[in-house]
């Protein structure tokens, strides 16, 4: 089932290197990006249906066209490299296997939109990945792909790392903005949306790592043969992450619309120790469970995802065998969200706090129907009532738990027996 | 770590050294504006001394031409920043979902028991700090630790009786 478009290199030695990237034909399409038009090669992208991979599956070539036709204003571009939702670990094989794939993405990138400045936002903790991205940016600039003149050709660009320290709202995109401007990450309303009042206000264009890297494929081969990969409105492959209870996690590269649960027992073994499957977080923690049953009708895109009520988001499948403490899971993921609030808006700050007081009370052997109830009540007040998502990234899921394994919320209330 | 209120002052002086003076002069000409160049400062001065001191904090400020209440504020909300010493062994072990499904509590227990620290605390000769940190996008070789920010994946206690051993 795998397949190797965006991990092609993967398993090849030293592929970090600029001489060994290029061996295996890094850098090849920059003549014929040179050779077309602007319009052109955004149009191409269109064609691809190359959907955004940071989670929310934006199509990348139209979030390109809402750039200002006229500015007198520079366009930046911020590579999101983040990467903090919990279950999330593809960019940074990237980063460490490939990173020309996404330097020459990048370039692909700027010269489309008409960007010189490029930043790449990468998480803190990604310490000795840092070091491999930067090494691989001096060597490309050292090559003139980076600088004065890309490639020979009449047009500058430069790229720079800025290194978060610590904080997942920083993904969302004008938190991002936020701190490469030197400020706290705390989300701005939107609109103006960045493509219009971005980084410094200017136009900005912020994209995933992922979804950066699949551009050398679809200039070099066209956008229909990214097409030949998975469905009509999921088009192309993913670097699927999948983790938990499984006897093979790991990295993975499938096309769309594979069926989730042959997934998850061809290409990842199926759930570890011989165990039964009690559900499975299909893309990142920020994503509504699916139970075991839902589990055999999905399949691994956006609109098979959307149906089952819960979304592909950034293809980080967790997989909970039939032992896990749904209670306990849903302490931990609050925990997450509380603790990476930003603090600006009061339902985030203050609500996911009493949400956690709660299931902390159940666990305690404290808590009764009533507060389950109340649970669900705060995620009616906390959702949609904030300036980002990062709240409902957290009342969605809790959502989904309360719902599908409410037994489990009840067997630890007092008064369990009032349940009928 | 636990506690962020307080900010240390050593009573010596903070300068960046020759190596971290060029890294910062050569990034502060790509940011339109000087504030950018706050959280790559604040990661030079803890790459130098382990953490950031109030002297640390001033000397940034002067040098970007802000308040230092501003580079206050930033090395407070960013939880990476280190605001007081840490130990030789910084041991950050991954409590977030994938990690705690795959058993990282067995790491923090044992590091209880046999080495004497809590999350948050430091050992008395102060070869280790501990601290519980979320996700580390490593989830596929779950339970993670970085130890001084190196990766050790797929974490038992075998094999980090084995990593703690292998440390000077
Ligand atoms: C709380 C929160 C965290 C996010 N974290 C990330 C992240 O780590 N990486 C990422 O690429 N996108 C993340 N996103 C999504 C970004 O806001 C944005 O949609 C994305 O980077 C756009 O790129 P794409 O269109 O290529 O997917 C996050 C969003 C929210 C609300
Ligand atoms: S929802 Fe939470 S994280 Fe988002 S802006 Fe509001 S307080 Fe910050
Ligand atoms: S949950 Fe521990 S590395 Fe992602």
């Amino acid at each position: 089932m795998e397949v190797k478009i965006l991990s092609e290199k993967f398993d090849i030695r030293d592929a970090h290197l600029l001489e060994v990237a290029r061996k295996h034909g890094a850098y090849r399409t920059l003549d014929k990006l040179f050779s077309m038009k602007t319009s052109d090669v955004i149009e191409e992208v269109k064609n691809s249906g190359l959907r955004g991979r940071g989670g929310a599956g934006f199509p990348a070539g139209v979030k390109w066209s809402f750039l200002p036709k006229d500015t007198d204003k520079p366009v930046y571009l911020a590579v999101n490299s983040d990467e903090s939702e919990p279950a999330t670990f593809k960019d940074r094989y990237i980063l460490v296997r490939d990173p020309h794939m996404l330097i020459e993405g990048i370039i692909i990138c700027c010269y489309a939109i008409g960007c010189h400045d490029c930043y790449i936002y990468i998480r803190g903790e990604y310490t000795s990945q840092v070091k491999i991205l930067q090494a691989a940016i001096d060597e490309a600039y050292a090559a003139g792909y980076l600088g004065e003149a890309v490639a020979g050709h009449d047009f500058r660009l430069d790229v720079t790392v800025h290194r978060g320290a610590g904080a997942y709202v920083c993904g969302e995109e004008t938190a991002l903005l936020e701190s490469i401007e030197g400020k706290k990450g705390q989300p701005r309303s939107k609109p103006p949306f960045p493509a219009v009042v971005g980084l410094y206000d200017s136009p900005t264009i912020i994209n995933n790592v992922q979804s950066i890297a699949s551009l050398p494929f679809i200039i070099d081969k066209g956008a229909q043969a990214y097409r030949a990969y998975g469905t009509e409105k999921s088009p192309g492959t993913h670097l699927f992450g999948i983790s938990g209870h499984v006897e093979k996690p790991g990295l993975y590269e499938l096309p769309l619309g594979l069926s989730l649960m042959d997934v998850v027992e061809k290409v990842a073994g199926g759930v570890w120790r011989g165990r039964g499957l009690k559900g499975i977080i299909p893309g990142g923690s920020s994503t509504p469970v699916l139970t075991a049953d839902e589990a055999k009708t999905a399949t691994l895109d956006y609109e098979s995802m959307a149906e089952h009520k819960t979304m592909f988001g950034s293809g980080g499948i967790v997989v909970l065998d039939d032992t896990v403490d749904m209670v306990e899971l849903v302490e931990n993921l609050i925990y997450f969200y509380h603790h990476e609030s930003c603090g600006q808006c009061t339902p985030c700050r203050e609500g996911l706090g009493w949400m956690l007081k709660i299931v902390k009370k159940l666990l305690a052997g404290e808590g009764t129907i009533a507060d389950i109830d109340l649970l669900v009540e705060l995620c009616d007040n906390i959702e949609m009532k904030t300036v980002c998502v990062l709240s409902a990234a957290c009342t969605m899921p809790v959502r989904s738990y309360l719902n599908k394994f409410r037994h489990e919320f009840e067997a630890y209330a007092v008064d369990k027996d009032s349940v009928q | 770590m636990s506690d962020r209120s307080q900010l240390i002052i050593t009573g010596k002086p903070f300068a960046f050294d020759t190596e971290r003076d060029a890294e910062f002069e050569r990034l502060v000409k790509r940011y339109p504006i000087r504030e950018s160049m706050i959280m790559p400062a604040l990661w030079l001065a803890q790459d130098q001394e382990g953490w950031i001191s109030g002297e640390a904090i001033e000397y940034i400020a002067d040098r970007i031409g802000t308040y230092a209440a501003k580079v206050f504020e930033l090395a407070t909300f960013y939880t990476m920043y280190q605001l007081k010493p840490v130990g030789t062994y910084h041991i950050c072990v991954c409590r977030t979902l994938s990690c705690w499904l795959r058993e990282k509590q067995e790491l923090v227990d044992y590091l209880r028991d046999e080495i004497g620290i809590l999350p948050g605390q430091m050992s008395q000769d102060g070869r280790f700090s501990l601290e519980e940190v979320e996700c580390l996008g490593h989830c596929g070789t779950a339970p993670v630790i970085q130890i001084n920010g190196e990766f050790h994946e797929e974490m038992s206690v075998e094999k980090l009786k084995m990593v703690l051993s292998g440390l000077e």
